[in-house]
């Protein structure tokens, strides 16, 4: 079961944002896409997510056209984290995490468990009755990353889930950075199908079974970390010299710049 | 600024209503006492004039303010969920100014026929009311609405343009007007509630319930709404579906109220807003909240109004600000300490 985008073009007011992508995000493994500002990340994201249709090709969820899921069905399946959200009411930090429950009709009580659960696994617990308005950059991206965690905490029973994060981490801190690769790395043992957005490539290294590298609205490279990270592909689609190593105690990819 | 909770506040406010409800009835340019009108209302007949007052004048017009006052504010609440801006009102879709438009072309163009010429016992001035406000509505909607949806942003452009146009228009019909016109446009603008009839209290009683009853099952999609509109699909929400409805329901429940009590300013603006800064911004406790508040505003606000001047009226309309803007003011300064 996956997440699969057919050969997919993107042609938005005269520019080619996409050309040809084919995609396949696995149930139960981390794909991380990098790539240069501009290169069609976040495009990909919109297309894959159903936010924007393309111009040509399919994008397809657990084997069924994408927009041919319920709504409600595609809520329980698969959970998106923008890289901002602008909520300017004053919401407690559990009424925020309480929004990702409402595809759901668990009741309350059990709403209620998930949502201290949640608060609890991104480090906000005591942000709980916080107002998000008040809260630093850093801490309303973790109440947001425990919104997206409730949507999909129970398996759902249409198919496998998936989980899109764009820049997920770009607010946090060391530790919460590391918390948040942990936290993706758990989901994908449960199974869960995880697709980000990172700049940092050490990052996407260290956490990605899939490592998707995009230049300029088409794939430039694709595969494990090992095998396609290389000094001449960091050159060509960022213009800039590296020397790749190895990490001394996880063994995958150290890219130095 | 600390919460009260939703429930206590609701609770407050529906015991609330019914006591200024009974207050309200014992004032005015004849004074009632408090038990003939308690008695008058269990049924027991007091006197011919007492019950002539109560239940041909008073009544009929505090139900008005009732049903008014609530589907204003409950209206402006889901407003300004729906456009995410607080400071947002049913007016921004132009139902008010269109509104005022279709009045004012009545009082100019059919001013001869309004004393005699009710349709189905309404004032032609109320039909040109609801047929302006709904058009503008309309106006508004089509305009900000092409392939891919509806744009909030477009839609809060449109409206100011439309709500331009529209006073241009109005000023236009006000500067052919004659005297009495001008007097009688610029009195329907201030708002008032002393037109009641029951036919009136039906029609808006009728609409209010109807609002009520649909404005629930929107309010999940509402609290999902604030994240953003591509935010609230992800979370399973048919936006375009749910913007379509709640822009009907609000240029229904707001061109029904403006057609029977004309322009009631301030309610719809300030009372979400109060109630929110109370209880915070879920919608399935807000827009009900925001309808009793509303309720009880007016229900005050015409009660006042009944006697400040006395043996005349003022406006309800006036009174509504000149008590809500202060306590208004108020909450900001206090919630300006608090943070």
């Amino acid at each position: 079961m996956t997440m699969f985008a057919d050969n997919i073009s993107l042609h938005l007011s005269g520019f080619d944002l996409l050309r040809n992508i084919s995609l396949e995000v696995e149930a139960g493994a981390v794909t991380a896409i990098v790539g240069p500002n501009g290169a069609g990340k976040s495009s990909l994201l919109k297309v894959l997510t159903g936010e924007i249709t393309a111009t040509r090709g399919d994008v397809y969820l657990n084997q069924r056209e994408l927009t041919h899921w319920p709504l409600l069905d595609r809520a329980q399946m698969l959970a998106v984290l923008p890289q901002h959200t602008l909520l300017n009411f004053p919401f407690t930090a559990d009424e925020v995490v309480g929004l990702g429950r409402i595809p759901h009709q668990t009741g309350v009580t059990k709403d209620n468990q998930i949502i201290t659960q949640a608060l609890d696994l991104v480090d906000a617990s005591y942000l709980q009755k916080r107002f998000y308005t008040q809260m630093s950059g850093g801490e309303k991206q973790r109440v947001q990353l425990a919104r997206v965690l409730a949507q999909i905490w129970q398996p759902s029973d249409h198919g496998e889930q998936f989980l899109v994060l764009d820049e997920p981490t770009s607010a946090f801190d060391l530790s919460h950075q590391q918390l948040t690769l942990d936290i993706v790395r758990q989901l994908a043992e449960r199974g869960v199908g995880v697709l980000m957005v990172v700049h940092d490539l050490n990052l996407a290294a260290r956490c990605a079974d899939n490592l998707v590298v995009f230049d300029g609205g088409v794939i430039a490279a694709q595969g494990k970390p090992k095998d396609i990270l290389s000094e001449q592909l960091i050159d060509k689609v960022f213009g800039v010299k590296s020397i790749i190593s190895q990490h001394p105690v996880t063994k995958r990819p150290l890219v130095i710049v | 600024m600390r919460r009260v909770s939703a429930q206590s506040l609701i609770w407050a406010l529906a015991i609330l209503l019914p006591v200024a409800a009974l207050v309200s009835m014992t004032v005015g340019t004849v004074n009632i006492s408090l038990a003939d009108a308690l008695s008058a209302v269990a049924g027991s007949s007091v006197n011919q004039q007492t019950d002539t007052i109560l239940f041909d004048i008073r009544l009929p017009r505090i139900l008005l303010a009732i049903f008014v006052g609530a589907v204003l504010a409950s209206t402006g609440a889901v407003m300004q969920g729906l456009f995410r801006n607080p400071l947002a009102d049913p007016s921004l879709i132009g139902v008010s100014s269109g509104a005022s438009v279709g009045a004012s072309l009545m009082i100019v163009t059919a001013g001869g026929f309004i004393q005699s010429g009710a349709l189905v016992g309404l004032s032609l001035v109320a039909v040109g009311a609801f047929v302006g406000g709904f058009a503008a509505t309309l106006l508004v909607y089509r305009l900000a609405t092409s392939g891919i949806g509806t744009s909030v942003t477009t839609m809060l452009l449109a409206g100011i343009a439309i709500g331009a146009l529209a006073g241009a228009l109005n000023s236009l019909l006000s500067y052919f007007s004659d005297n009495d016109m001008l007097r009688q446009i610029s009195l329907w603008q201030m708002g008032n509630l002393s037109g009641a009839s029951w036919l009136k209290v039906s029609i808006m009683g009728a609409v209010a319930i109807f609002l009520m009853l649909l404005f629930p099952r929107e309010s999940k999609a509402l609290n999902a709404l604030l994240l953003g509109e591509s935010e609230a699909r992800h979370l399973g929400i048919d936006v375009q579906r749910v913007k379509r409805r709640l822009i009907v329901l609000t240029a229904l429940g707001v061109g029904v109220s403006v057609a029977l009590a004309g322009l009631v300013g301030f309610v719809g603006l300030i009372m979400p807003h109060i109630v929110r800064l109370a209880i915070g911004p879920d919608h399935r406790w807000l827009v009900p909240g925001s309808a009793l508040a509303g309720a009880t505003l007016l229900v005050i606000a015409d009660s006042l109004a009944r006697i400040v001047v006395i043996p005349a009226e003022l406006p309800t309309g006036i009174l509504t600000a000149l008590l809500g803007a202060p306590f208004f003011v108020a909450l900001l300064l206090q919630q300006r300490k608090d943070v």
